[in-house]
């Protein structure tokens, strides 16, 4: 309890100070009131629909239940859930607080001294942003918008369109994280990919966040219009650490007809973290949406992807890779839905699980009566690293069309000792032949990465495996 | 006892799911020297080659191996290869996702004498590679995965070389082979004594690898026993009569107790 007081004496009182009374307090206490939402908004000086939405996501929040199928969220701290929406969010942290074993995660994956302040949540801006603004203008020069979505919503041009697409792949009611991120979003990017443009380069948030300082309720929201095509890439490898231990983004992507997007994530959330984040792509005719996803931080995840195929012939992939060490309960998949004739649509998942850590995939197919000729492969691959760990598959099928292929494999697995002997006759050490493997297994993921960031996925499979053994 | 073999296992007895396997056997190899370790299926011939490397599936219950001058019982197996143990399988296993060169590479890091740089490394085992008439686009391939038999062996073969281990010991290298796939494994053989004068340790049931080889001595295993030992004289005894008589006389040794 102690603690908890601490942090609370702890944070910025700026944002409560025009109200610093005894009522005032005792609400702040209580959680999330329209009063601390609406400051929240005019601070950003949103447009009044904003704070409309904001505000109704925010009777939708308190009306709604904490999920209560999944991994436990019994250890989030929801009655001080104000400590996390502060805007212009000073974090209060310093470079000594920061736990010791991310900072030396920092060091063994080679991150540059001035980034490691950032990603603690310490520090500002870098020579990172030079970075950013390098692509931002080469993709301006090709009319590609990639700003910063607070920013965009003071564009007249760009505040129609946000508004017509704002949460509507994952409306406010979907559940209870997704209303609070209605609530209370900050930060994020906007991109706009006009017709037919094509950018043969990633554009990389890790540089976008870097510049904004945005990070735990951020929104993405990305719309390439026809025949365009886009490699969108969020976050690092290395661990993000904040002292607020709770994630909720949302991540909404619309594909025109003919179009492209990859989109391309390695979450590393600090081991604290309650990663509640939720991701939906919607495809017109033939578009095609590419999910890459590895999950290695956080606490608890939840994590599931969702493509909605809405155009004939319109095309999902998935791959995925999650690998949940001591302490953490990692439970993610992807859920597809089937919506119009011929679409097609593939998850492909690794799952690794070690020192008692858990992890579940949990997939969910739907095809709906319009999804005549359609056809979805689900496939789960799981290692157990050892006895105390675990791994589940869940998966979901509703088929309501007739003459739909959908196809299911599960398989859930050990390191044999076989292979172990095998690579210790030649020399290899013991740890070093089961990170070769586990890296062996991860491999369908990596390689669909940009290459320094399959480094960094190698890299940091190596760190989760030192000291496996024994 | 011989004490300057290379290799020295005595009075070894070893189990696996206390289920004893070898009973007491003895094996010395001097540098140099190819020895062949025959016997009728499930003599024990394949557990003796996983023993000596240090399969930690058995248990040593008895007795002590020798390797170099140094005592290796104990020893975990990667550092018996270090120490220039070396054991082709007869089932080398399948690693999904790991390149055969990344694999390779890795079986010769931080070797004296072995490691070698990028550019010297791929030329080294391209030129291994022809000479055991193996397509180069194995090596970007993944360790094990959708190779043939005959393939399989080849990779064993090419490791062998590419390591030059002081001993090595081939457990049915010869086993599954065709006829082109067999002259193969002789020809790697060859390669390898030639090119660092090696000890071998050849496990077989037939006897068809042997022709083109000096054998400086056979050891016929029945039963987790060595029954016999001989010189070269032996193998086509044991071509024309096969291993009846070997497994009547321990029958009957058996029985006798």
């Amino acid at each position: 309890m102690a603690k908890q007081r601490t942090e609370v004496a702890d944070i910025d009182r700026s944002l409560y100070d025009f109200r610093y009374d005894e009522e005032g307090f005792e609400r702040l206490d209580a959680g999330l009131t329209p009063e601390i939402v609406t400051e929240i908004s005019q601070r950003k000086d949103e447009p009044q629909w904003m704070l409309d939405f904001r505000l109704k996501s925010l009777e939708i929040y308190n009306r709604m239940p904490n999920p209560t199928w999944g991994p436990s969220i019994a250890g989030l701290d929801m009655d001080h859930i104000v400590t996390y929406v502060k805007p212009n969010t000073d974090q209060k942290a310093d470079w000594d607080s920061v736990p010791d074993d991310i900072k030396n995660t920092f060091e063994r994956l080679g991150i540059p001294e001035a980034e490691r302040s950032y990603l603690a949540g310490v520090g500002a801006q870098y020579d990172s942003e030079l970075v950013y603004h390098n692509m931002q203008d080469t993709a301006s020069k090709m009319g590609i918008v990639y700003s910063g979505i607070e920013e965009a919503l003071h564009e007249p041009k760009w505040e129609a369109i946000i508004r017509e697409k704002f949460m509507t792949l994952i409306p406010p009611t979907d559940h209870k994280f997704a209303a609070l991120h209605g609530a209370v979003w900050s930060g994020g990017s906007f991109v706009y990919v006009p017709k037919g443009v094509k950018l043969d380069f990633p554009l990389q948030s890790y540089f976008r966040l870097n510049a904004a300082g945005a990070g735990q309720f951020e929104h993405t929201l990305i719309i390439v219009e026809d025949d365009a095509d886009l490699h969108f890439i969020e976050g690092c490898s290395a661990p993000k650490y904040n002292v607020a231990n709770l994630h909720a983004g949302a991540v909404e992507l619309f594909v025109g007809k003919r179009a492209h997007l990859r989109y391309s994530t390695i979450e590393n959330w600090s081991k604290n973290m309650y990663n509640l984040n939720t991701k939906r792509a919607r495809c017109d005719e033939e578009g095609e949406i590419e999910w890459i996803s590895g999950s290695f931080g956080s606490h608890v995840g939840y994590l599931y992807p969702m493509s909605v195929l809405a155009g004939r012939k319109s095309k999902s992939s998935f791959t995925g890779i999650t690998f949940a060490g001591a302490g953490q309960n990692l439970d993610t998949g992807c859920k597809v839905v089937l919506g119009a004739p011929e679409t097609t649509a593939t998850v492909e998942t690794k799952g690794i699980s070690k020192g008692g850590g858990i992890q579940t995939f949990r997939s969910s197919i739907v095809a709906t009566p319009a999804a005549e000729g359609s056809a979805a492969t689900v496939s789960c691959q799981s290692l157990m690293l050892d006895d105390e760990s675990r791994s589940d598959t869940i998966p979901s099928m509703d088929i309501r069309a007739k003459n739909v292929d959908i196809g299911h494999e599960a398989t859930i697995g050990r390191i044999g000792d076989d292979k172990i002997f095998y690579l210790m006759s030649r020399g290899i050490s013991e740890e070093e032949a089961r990170t070769m493997i586990v890296n062996g297994f991860a491999n369908p993921v990596s390689k669909e990465l940009p290459l320094e960031y399959a480094v960094e996925m190698n890299n940091l499979i190596k760190l989760e495996m030192e000291g496996a053994i024994g | 006892m011989s004490t300057d073999a290379l290799l020295s296992v005595a009075n070894l007895t070893a189990s696996v799911d206390e289920k004893t396997i070898l009973h007491n056997v003895n094996l010395n190899v001097r540098a140099g020297e190819t020895h062949v370790l025959m016997g009728p299926n499930g003599a024990g011939k394949s557990t003796m080659g996983h023993v000596i490397m240090g399969d930690p599936v058995y248990t040593v219950n008895e007795g002590t191996i020798t390797f170099d001058g140094a005592d290796i019982t104990e020893l975990s197996c990667d550092k018996r290869s270090r120490a220039g143990l070396f054991l082709s399988f007869q089932a080398p296993v399948e690693i999904p996702g790991v390149p055969l060169s990344s694999f390779l590479r890795a079986t010769i890091a931080g070797r004296p004498g072995l490691e070698m740089k990028g550019k010297e490394f791929r030329r080294r085992v391209k030129e291994l590679a022809a000479q055991l008439d193996m397509d180069t686009a194995y090596l970007n391939r993944e360790l094990g995965v959708g190779f043939s038999g005959g393939e399989k062996k080849k990779v064993e073969m090419l490791q062998l070389l590419l390591l030059q281990p002081k001993l090595a010991i081939l457990d049915e290298t010869d086993s599954g082979l065709d006829v082109d796939a067999l002259s193969v494994v002789s020809r790697g053989m060859d390669a390898y004594r030639a090119s660092c004068d090696g000890s071998l340790v050849i496990i077989t049931h037939n006897t068809r690898i042997l022709e083109h080889l000096t054998v400086d001595r056979v050891h016929v295993m029945v039963g987790g026993r060595i029954v016999r030992e001989d010189d070269a004289s032996l193998i086509p005894w044991i071509d024309e009569h096969g291993f009846e008589s070997f497994e009547r006389e321990a029958a009957g040794t058996a029985d006798e107790r």
